[in-house]
């Protein structure tokens, strides 16, 4: 709905043709997935855990300086690698295939206060299925930020720099409140309903479980480190909810992806959702360390277009999908880290404001923005 | 406190430190088969038997409880990532000094599990399994006089058998397409030579299949016998009419490998209505596996209907329970397993 369809050049048929070179590339991967992904996950996972068993023992003794850093370094890594490649992607179903209970969707718990079945809901069901859909997708903005010039300005918009820098320090809290829906759901006649209350208890037992292990046994049994435990798994929290909250940023914020109305889902068939996932996604350049550590969500575009191809696949499916962007003309959007997460930022703070008078568009100049 | 209670309070206290993992998921990665683990096993060494058959060494965790002899164990074995469940019978003796079990499998053509366990699989490698189960089994009281009857690797629960008990009156008749196919063929002329045991062994690729009606050429006294045959369905449904037939019916045992599956009112088209997919499923294929190859995301846990993590809205049309051939139909609020249901019919599940 931006003021230029950069779709407009793409056929019916060819949208068609294009959903069926997706699936192509999809029913490949599903036919090869096999020992060696199920060998991959097993092992991160297992680093993962031995990671964070470390770096929490190490921190026992942080009250020496060397061993604070150590010891929060490590933790962060192991948080995030928690959130990312792991807990996100196995709730998505990634590793369902395995048959293995222990690694699978539905029984899946992870670091992070928002219960695992809450936020399936949200995100793999609204999220994934409504992206970048004003009104449906509550991901674009959390319901707190103006991420398109065509949603309206309000005056409280002019604090959502502040909003999202808040929302970046405590993002798990920000995500377990918006997978509530707390917005809507404390409206007065909502907020007395069983189905939410049973919600917000699961929500609140999960908060003081990982409150309690965080703050307070992991602190008391460190001792005479008790402060600066507290402090360091502090650190580690604020790390790795600043760093999820950036690599989210950048998978639908940058400048360059097009957000989408609601009746122009209507009837959507599968090329024209594989379309909206295309453009409404972006990518995060870099090495293999960096997107492991984004959890292959740096494929965010891949990852959209399929949810539930195991993450480690998505590095050698980008290659082909952007072969497809190429070939349909279309702009696939990526870069390095730092590019996206400005670029994201930027737009934040330009929509806090109200839309400048829109420039009186020649037609020559839409000429040139579809060729490029 | 008592010592139980200390315990308890101390894992509480640890679970709340792995908070939102438990303790085992991190005790798993250092001892797998400990105490209190989910049950597993080590796979130590794998022996071949015959060319297309061959006996896996198990050492299963702590939980084991201990088999009897003549009983079966399921095992899970991940198979290019995928987690299959098999049954196998024990092979090895009660009372083995190490503590092992073997299962002896046989490699059946296009058997995803049996291929993998016989050519594929390595020493090391952890496997999953149930406790022993099946009443195909020796009697407390010795009978007087023996037979077995077993085709193929209908050996393996009989092999059990032969390795924990001896009896002084055992026949054995065994049937295999060659010399060279019969299973623990060493080990049985072993027996023999030592008296233990008397064998006739069929050669169905040079004398044709075994004719029961004609099993008193081979054992006159066959009917005095208490019995145990395992083996292809079609030995096995021979057997017992023979055996009712003389109305000895009573003293023969039997084991299928696989139970009788019901089929009629033969499957029909799935509707996965949360994900908006449907297929056409056979009326043998659990839902859970069809789900799944459908691409649809669904709950499971043990796969056998025990543990209803795969419980789930049944909107409309009918299923059938594979283990009973029971109906079930669509009402509000009817959850169905499934792992353990097949469509009977057109119906659509709430995934
Ligand atoms: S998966 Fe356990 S009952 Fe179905």
């Amino acid at each position: 709905m931006t003021a230029i369809d950069p779709t407009a050049h793409l056929t019916a048929e060819q949208i068609e043709e294009l959903g069926r070179e997706l699936d192509a590339i999809r029913d490949e991967v599903i036919a090869d997935r096999g020992e060696k992904d199920a060998a991959y996950i097993r092992k991160v996972i297992s680093v993962q855990r031995k990671l964070e068993l470390a770096s929490r023992g190490v921190l026992l003794f942080s009250i020496f300086p060397p061993a604070w850093l150590i010891g929060t370094a490590g933790l962060s890594v192991a948080k995030i690698m928690d959130n990312m490649e792991i807990g996100h992607n196995v709730l998505h179903g990634q590793w369902d295939w395995m048959r293995d209970p222990k690694i699978h969707s539905t029984t899946w718990e992870w670091d992070h206060v928002s219960p695992a079945e809450q936020w399936k809901h949200s995100h793999n069901e609204l999220h994934h299925t409504y992206t970048n859909v004003i009104g449906k997708d509550n991901d674009l903005g959390y319901g707190i930020m103006r991420v398109d010039e065509d949603q309206r300005w309000h005056p409280f918009h002019l604090g959502q720099p502040l909003w999202n820098f808040l929302n970046a320090c405590f993002f798990e809290y920000g995500i377990a409140a918006y997978d509530l829906e707390l917005g809507k759901n404390l409206q007065k006649r909502r907020r007395r309903s069983p189905e939410f209350r049973a919600r917000a208890r699961a929500v609140g037992r999960k908060i003081r479980k990982q409150v309690l292990k965080d703050y307070v046994i992991h602190p008391l049994l460190s001792g005479p480190s008790f402060l600066t435990t507290l402090a360091a798994t502090f650190t580690a929290n604020l790390v790795r909810n600043i760093w999820t909250h950036s690599v989210i940023m950048c998978g639908h914020f940058p400048e360059g992806v097009q957000v989408f109305e609601r009746r122009s889902v209507k009837g959507e068939t599968r090329g024209q959702w594989y379309l909206r996932q295309m453009m409404g996604s972006a990518n995060i350049s870099g090495s293999r360390a960096m997107h492991f550590m984004t959890g292959n969500l740096s494929h965010q575009i891949e990852h959209h277009l399929f949810p539930d191809l195991p993450s480690n696949r998505y590095a050698e499916v980008a290659v082909k999908v952007r072969a497809l962007f190429e070939k349909y003309e279309l702009e696939y959007v990526t870069g390095p880290l730092p590019k996206q997460v400005f670029s994201a930022w930027h737009k934040v703070f330009r929509l806090s404001l109200p839309n400048r008078k829109p420039k009186v568009k020649t037609p020559d100049h839409r000429q040139e923005l579809v060729a490029a | 406190m008592t010592s139980t209670a200390l315990r308890s309070r101390a894992w509480k206290l640890l679970e709340m430190v792995t908070t939102p993992l438990l303790p085992s998921d991190y005790l798993d990665l250092v001892s797998p088969l400990r105490a209190g683990a989910d049950l597993r096993g080590r796979i130590e060494a794998v022996h071949p038997e015959t060319g297309d058959a061959a006996t896996v060494v198990i050492r299963p965790g702590r939980g084991w409880r201990g088999h009897t002899a003549g009983q079966y164990v399921r095992v899970g074995v991940d198979v290019d990532g995928r987690r299959l469940w098999r049954a196998y019978s024990i092979t090895s003796p009660t009372d083995r000094q190490d503590g092992r079990i073997t299962i002896t499998v046989k490699a059946i053509p296009d058997g995803k599990v049996s291929n993998h366990l016989v050519h594929r699989t390595t020493p090391g490698t952890l496997v999953q399994l149930d406790q022993p189960a099946g009443d195909f089994v020796l009697p407390p009281a010795k009978p007087a006089k023996v037979l077995y009857l077993t085709a193929g690797s209908g050996v393996t629960p009989v092999m059990g058998m032969l390795r924990d008990t001896g009896f002084d009156d055992v026949v054995m008749v065994h049937c295999a397409p060659r010399p060279q196919d019969v299973i623990f063929r060493n080990e049985l002329h072993g027996l023999v030579a030592d008296e233990k045991l008397r064998l006739t062994e069929v050669h169905t690729a040079t004398d044709g299949r075994l004719d029961i009606a004609r099993l008193g050429e081979l054992v006159p006294d066959w009917a005095e016998r208490e019995t145990w045959a395992c083996g292809p369905e079609g030995l096995l449904d021979a057997a017992e009419r023979h055996w009712a037939g003389h109305g000895v019916q009573e003293r023969l045992h039997t084991e299928r490998f696989r139970p009788r599956v019901v089929v009629t009112g033969d499957g029909g088209e799935v509707t996965f209505s949360a994900t908006g997919r449907t297929v056409d499923a056979d009326g043998a294929t659990p839902l859970l596996d069809v789900g799944e190859e459908a691409g649809v995301l669904m709950p499971s846990g043990c796969r056998m209907g025990i543990c209803f993590g795969c419980v789930t809205p049944l909107k409309a049309g009918a299923v059938r329970d594979l283990r009973t051939g029971e109906i079930t139909e669509a009402e509000p609020g009817v959850l169905i397993q499934t792992c353990v249901s097949a469509a009977a019919g057109p119906c659509d599940i709430e995934r």
